[in-house]
């Protein structure tokens, strides 16, 4: 189930992306190309896709991109730790043209691409979206990090942090700000629950605790159709975008 | 005002992609130049006295060539001769690729006329040390502190990757950079001796194993920094 009410995906096939720039854009005045800063209308939506090594956020890239591209014109921006590993595991499934998906390098410290010195990763997607003047919807796959990493507001407009059940069903009380905060958190692997001991009804009670209102998808992305709900959450996040940016 | 805007650009944490790159130290780890604090420290007087002072001179110069009084600045100059004083075309993408991205955070901080100009001549991947020059100046800061921020900059890359890819005693580095004062100083006034010189004239002190260095790096399939 989506887990909140905004439009669903029903509603957004064939949604004509009224891009019409009427509104002013006097402050950028005297500003070009990529160095400006972020005007929110007239761009794609910008998703993050966090949370700690081998949760899945690579997999769950993958599936977005199966189940959303035909519909929705996407980017993908991947940042790997040491190689360009998650980008050309992206390509090899082709679940997007290769020229959809651009690795960054992050030196030794993934969160501090996405949060402390956004740089490079604004740099990425600034560079694709122009080179993809279609694009609807921007993926960011951060690199696996800790509990502590989480997106800056300049980088993206929503986020989602991945965590899976192998990784102990006390992560979602040791909170933090990817667990606490993030706009959507997933928890995957569900299906590896009864190997590894973990009780997914702890772990939901734990993050329900952490998160309050905020939605939770349980996923097993091994699953054919694993990704559906999140694939839900992200055309409803994407419906109000465009109402945001299109209100007539 | 000068000396708190330039302590703004020299600290580590201003949002300019430097944490992503090595500043060549991690390519001479990988073919063994550097293997600890004795061979990290030679690597940085090293540099130091080659590419840190073709950059700190460039920088200065840009600094300097800013000022209102100047008159335009020779933009295009500028980018031809520090190119060809990068032989490398990796480390020309790297350069031009942290210029654009001290660019989007000198801009932010310390708008000017100056930034606007470079850009219309030279689009917004513009080499690193040109770009600190008209941030520098912006800051209102001087071509020997513009001079001063970019071989800051420089030791601070180089050891920083040296912490992090072998492990050497954050303390003793910090040691070090205390130390190299002196040295960073009498290269930041050599930098900035002549700052009105001909682009043509400024120091061009390359290191080509850098350079040869950088190319095999990029060709490394499992690696930490981007440069």
């Amino acid at each position: 189930m989506p887990p909140d009410h905004q439009p669903s995906s029903t509603d957004l096939g064939g949604h004509a992306h009224d891009h019409s720039h009427d509104h002013s854009h006097d402050h950028s005045h005297g500003h070009d190309g990529p160095e400006t800063p972020p005007d929110p209308h007239g761009r794609p939506l910008r998703i993050g896709i966090g949370g700690p090594v081998g949760s899945g956020k690579t997999a769950l890239v993958a599936a977005l991109c199966r189940l959303l591209a035909e519909r929705v014109s996407m980017v993908v921006v991947t940042n790997d730790i040491f190689t360009t590993e998650d980008a050309e595991a992206l390509r090899r499934m082709a679940v997007l043209a290769d020229d959809r998906i651009v690795p960054v390098e992050t030196g030794a410290c993934p969160h501090t691409a996405i949060r402390d010195d956004i740089s490079a990763n604004l740099d990425a997607l600034e560079q694709l979206e122009a080179a993809h003047p279609d694009v609807e919807l921007s993926l960011l796959e951060s690199g696996g990090d800790n509990l502590t990493a989480i997106f800056s507001r300049a980088l993206v407009d929503q986020q989602i942090f991945v965590i899976d059940v192998a990784g102990g069903d006390k992560v979602p009380r040791k909170g933090g700000p990817g667990v606490t905060t993030a706009d959507l958190l997933v928890i995957n692997k569900t299906d590896l629950a009864p190997l590894v001991h973990a009780d997914l009804g702890v772990m939901d009670r734990d993050a329900r605790a952490r998160r309050g209102t905020l939605p939770i998808a349980f996923t097993s992305l091994v699953e054919p159709e694993g990704a559906t709900e999140v694939a839900e959450w992200v055309l409803a996040r994407l419906g109000a975008w465009r109402l945001q940016q299109s209100p007539n | 005002m000068s000396l708190a805007s330039l302590l703004v650009l020299a600290d580590g944490r201003f949002p300019s992609g430097g944490h992503a790159h090595s500043g060549g130290a991690e390519p001479a780890v990988g073919v063994g130049d550097i293997t600890d604090l004795a061979s990290l420290r030679a690597f940085v007087h090293g540099r130091l006295q080659t590419t840190g002072l073709v950059d700190a001179a460039f920088a200065a110069a840009v600094c300097a060539r800013c000022a209102p009084e100047c008159g335009a600045v020779p933009w295009a100059a500028f980018e031809c001769e520090y190119l060809a004083r990068t032989g490398s075309p990796r480390l020309r993408l790297a350069s031009r690729t942290l210029g654009r991205q001290l660019l989007r955070g000198g801009r932010r901080a310390f708008p000017s006329p100056r930034a606007d100009e470079a850009v219309a001549a030279l689009g917004t991947s513009i080499p690193q040390p040109i770009v600190m020059g008209i941030v520098a100046a912006a800051a209102g800061c001087s071509p020997a502190e513009a001079a001063l921020c970019e071989l800051h900059h420089l030791v601070g890359s180089l050891t920083s990757a040296g912490v992090r890819l072998l492990g050497v005693d954050p303390f003793e580095i910090a040691a070090f950079g205390a130390a190299l004062a002196p040295e960073l100083e009498q290269l930041a006034t050599l930098a900035s001796a002549d700052p009105l010189a001909d682009p043509a004239d400024l120091p061009a002190d390359v290191a080509l194993l850098n350079d040869v260095l950088a190319e095999h790096h990029s060709t490394w399939e499992v690696r930490l920094f981007a440069s």
